[in-house]
């Protein structure tokens, strides 16, 4: 931390461990939807596990989140835009769909 | 934080869009795997980069902070050369974002996307400057480490944009 406020790494390997991490999970994603190996529906959910791990690895080893070391306030910040991200898709998604459905039947 | 939300509203606008394709082309013709792995691999690798001009801004060394932002630089023009031409030929075969509202949604989320890695290329562009110019000051320093966040965000939407856009798209 210097006085920016923003954390400070003094050490490439973070960076390494994460482009590995993110390498392996965009493999597995990118290979599934190549090659179709597994049924259409386990490859979307495989797919989208991968993507929430690489988010999660981004955010640990690029931007350097963590539960130990990232001030309180900036955890809280980050968890209120999680959830004001959850109610805006989620809402979206329950109306435009409802009324989908309901325009189809 | 806002601009996340921004991106997430605009998933959701494409999510709602998908099935409206109006008889156009789909995602499944239109969507080269290849092109999209590419550049996942150059955002991927810039983000990468970008780390390794943090710890030399860390470390004081001026010249590997200058050599790391120039490959950086180098690395998002090259994802952009790739994004134009992707973009270019979609138009070209008249499958543009006014063919039908799945394009629309298509353009509208990737364009953005695209939109802030040239305002990020631009902004690296203006650090370079700045280094070379005024050296590892603080008040640089400080903008690197905001230009980091950003840069690093950036690739984190693209996760999203390969794993929900492209993937789905050709499967």
């Amino acid at each position: 931390m210097d006085a920016s406020g923003l954390p400070v790494e003094r050490s490439i390997t973070p960076y390494l461990i994460g482009l590995g991490l993110a390498v392996v999970l965009t493999a597995i994603s990118f290979g599934l939807a190549a090659t179709g190996a597994l049924p259409r529906s386990t490859t979307l959910i495989v797919i989208a596990v991968a993507a929430v791990i690489q988010v999660l690895v981004h955010l640990r080893f690029f931007l350097h989140i963590s539960f130990s070391t990232t001030p309180r306030e900036n955890l809280i910040a980050l968890a209120f835009a999680a959830l004001l991200i959850c109610i805006m898709l989620g809402g979206s998604f329950w109306i435009m769909f409802d009324l989908y459905h309901r325009m189809m039947a | 934080m806002s601009d996340g939300v921004i991106f997430a509203l605009l998933f959701a606008t494409y999510v709602v869009m998908l099935g409206n394709t109006a008889g156009g082309p789909t995602g499944k013709e239109l969507f080269s795997l290849e092109r999209a792995a590419g550049e996942t691999a150059l955002l991927l690798l810039s983000s990468t980069t970008f780390g390794f001009a943090a710890v030399a801004l860390a470390a004081a060394d001026r010249s590997r902070v200058l050599l790391w932002l120039v490959v950086t630089v180098a690395l998002g023009l090259g994802f952009l050369y790739l994004e134009f031409g992707e973009f270019s030929g979609m138009i070209a075969q008249g499958a543009g974002p006014d063919r039908s509202g799945f394009l629309s949604g298509f353009f509208t989320l990737v364009g953005t996307h695209g939109l802030h890695v040239s305002i990020g290329v631009l902004w690296i562009f203006v650090m370079i400057g700045q280094v070379l110019i005024k050296g590892l000051t603080r008040p640089v320093a400080s903008r690197l480490a905001r230009l980091g966040l950003f840069w690093h965000f950036l690739d984190i939407i693209w996760v999203a944009i390969f794993s929900v856009v492209y993937l789905p798209g050709v499967l």
